[in-house]
């Protein structure tokens, strides 16, 4: 059996805390390499097309493209990415509390009810103020025939 | 052998580590080159067609004469795409979608050579926050898709598809906190080692695997929630601009999300590698034909679950935005929280 310096430094390396997440690491690296295969291959073999103006235009369902690519979207986005982070960071807290949980019993059950609780109302306060409204239904404040942003 | 890795069980980690990701990518890959065709064969039986029957046997040459197509297309990169985006976005999709493959354990441990290896690629602690961390990264290769594209669909396509799947990450994420209430564990191995001696977690917590099941339809994209490429109103949605091989690898990435969430729907409810009427005892007293009866078990449930995917394509409608947004914040976070009560009065530890 080859006793060489760098196979005693693998053996060695067993109980490294760190050890637990290499396989991680080679599977990152196995799937990069495929993406980049892909590109590259792709790149390297596909057959090279002349250019034409149409051709780098933006699709437009055949018609030369109005306006800029990059439109104005509804704000409704943003306010959705917001309560996302909110509730998102809550549930993350739910995690190592239901870890515990049978270790906490009773305890825990009604503790974590009334973070439910606040987390309910919170929601309900978000769904009373229409901020999950997508629907474009009339609504106070909006000019009847107006543009519809 | 059985001394040399005794003495050095690092290499045998690497070995292992490196069959087990060749394995498990490899069935991934056919699974989403191939899950198009039995999409195209599935639909055809539904609506009383024929389906692909030109290429090979039952047109099941088809997957590799796409690929070959896609690979030997001219590979465009229109003039007003932000280009290092563009080329990003694709490999983006496809990378987190393999990524979360490392934690599905796909069996029982295997034994090798006088030592244990799991037939997860990588077992770890955090099992679950690894696959939530890596799934939701998939958002960014849709909507840099959308962005680069610098053209009105994909915008549309890809600022939806941020706004859908950073809501359904919501339910998903409440409704297995249930799952961890009964397990105490997030490693993955764990999880599955407790319902095989128990009962699986969908019959224990029915609402959480309801809403687990409709969010991991959500966040892949699949119909009823595919309105990033509603091809009705976006023409293609975010892929709109894109042609070759960087199509074929959204494509890719999205069966390739499907396949890593039936995985999961199966590991975190259906029992992973259980069989009914089986325990860890007879698991390991069958040994490593123990290991190959749970893999066997385990595919199927994954198979039946892809094809339950096809199946509800077929059935059900596309959602209108507003609805899908009613749908996942009004209905799902409020059912998934009644999930935790549940979880918590079932799991109280008398």
């Amino acid at each position: 059996m080859p006793h060489t310096a760098s196979l005693t430094v693998l053996g060695a390396a067993e109980s490294g805390p760190l050890n637990e997440y290499l396989p991680v690491l080679m599977l990152l690296l196995f799937s990069i390499s495929f993406a980049a295969l892909n590109i590259i291959v792709s790149w390297a073999l596909g057959k090279r097309g002349q250019r034409n103006p149409d051709k780098d235009s933006a699709f437009e369902c055949g018609l030369p493209p109005l306006e800029s690519g990059r439109q104005r979207f509804s704000v409704k986005f943003y306010v959705v990415a917001m309560l996302f982070i909110i509730f998102d960071v809550e549930v993350v807290f739910l995690y190592p509390w239901a870890i515990v949980y049978q270790d906490l019993g009773w305890f825990a059950f009604f503790e974590m009810l009334l973070f439910l609780g606040v987390l309910f109302l919170g929601w309900a306060y978000v769904v009373r103020k229409g901020a999950l409204d997508f629907s474009s239904r009339p609504q106070p404040g909006r000019i009847p025939g107006g543009p519809q942003r | 052998m059985n001394e040399f890795f005794a003495e050095y069980p690092l290499v045998f980690t690497m070995a292992t580590t490196l069959a087990k990701i060749v394995l498990f990518t490899h069935i991934g890959l056919i699974l989403a080159a191939y899950m198009p065709w039995v999409e195209r064969k599935v639909s055809a039986w539904m609506q009383d067609r024929v389906g692909p029957n030109r290429v090979g046997y039952a047109g099941l040459g088809q997957p590799i004469a796409d690929a070959l197509k896609f690979i030997f297309k001219e590979d465009p990169v229109p003039g007003h795409v932000d280009k290092v985006l563009f080329t990003l976005a694709p490999a983006l999709t496809v990378i987190p979608a393999i990524l979360v493959l490392a934690v599905v354990p796909f069996a029982p441990a295997v034994s090798l050579f006088g030592q244990t290896a799991q037939m997860a690629i990588a077992d770890l602690s955090v099992g679950i926050l690894f696959v939530f961390a890596f799934s939701s990264l998939a958002v960014y290769g849709i909507t840099l898709a959308g962005w680069a594209s610098n053209s009105k669909y994909p915008l549309i396509g890809g600022v939806r598809s941020a706004a859908q799947m950073v809501s359904y990450e919501l339910c998903l994420g409440l409704s297995v906190v249930g799952v961890f209430m009964a397990a105490q564990t997030l490693r993955l191995t764990d999880i599955v080692e407790l319902q095989v001696d128990g009962y699986w977690n969908m019959f224990t917590q029915p609402i959480g695997f309801l809403v687990f099941v409709i969010a991991a339809f959500a966040e892949t994209n699949r119909l009823p929630f595919d309105l990033p490429e509603a091809e009705t109103e976006l023409v293609a949605g975010y892929h709109t601009e894109y042609g070759s091989m960087k199509f074929a690898m959204f494509f890719a990435g999205e069966y390739m999300a499907m396949f890593v969430f039936s995985c999961l729907v199966a590991v975190l409810f259906m029992g992973g590698w259980d069989v009914p009427f089986m325990s860890n005892e007879s698991f390991a007293a069958l040994g490593n034909w123990g290991a190959a009866l749970g893999f066997v078990a385990f595919l199927t449930k994954v198979l039946l679950f892809l094809f339950f995917y096809v199946w509800v394509r077929f059935t059900i409608p596309r959602f209108k935005f507003d609805q899908l947004m009613h749908l996942g914040w009004k209905v799902l976070i409020p059912l998934s929280l009644l999930n935790i009560l549940w979880a918590g009065l079932w799991n109280m530890p008398s």
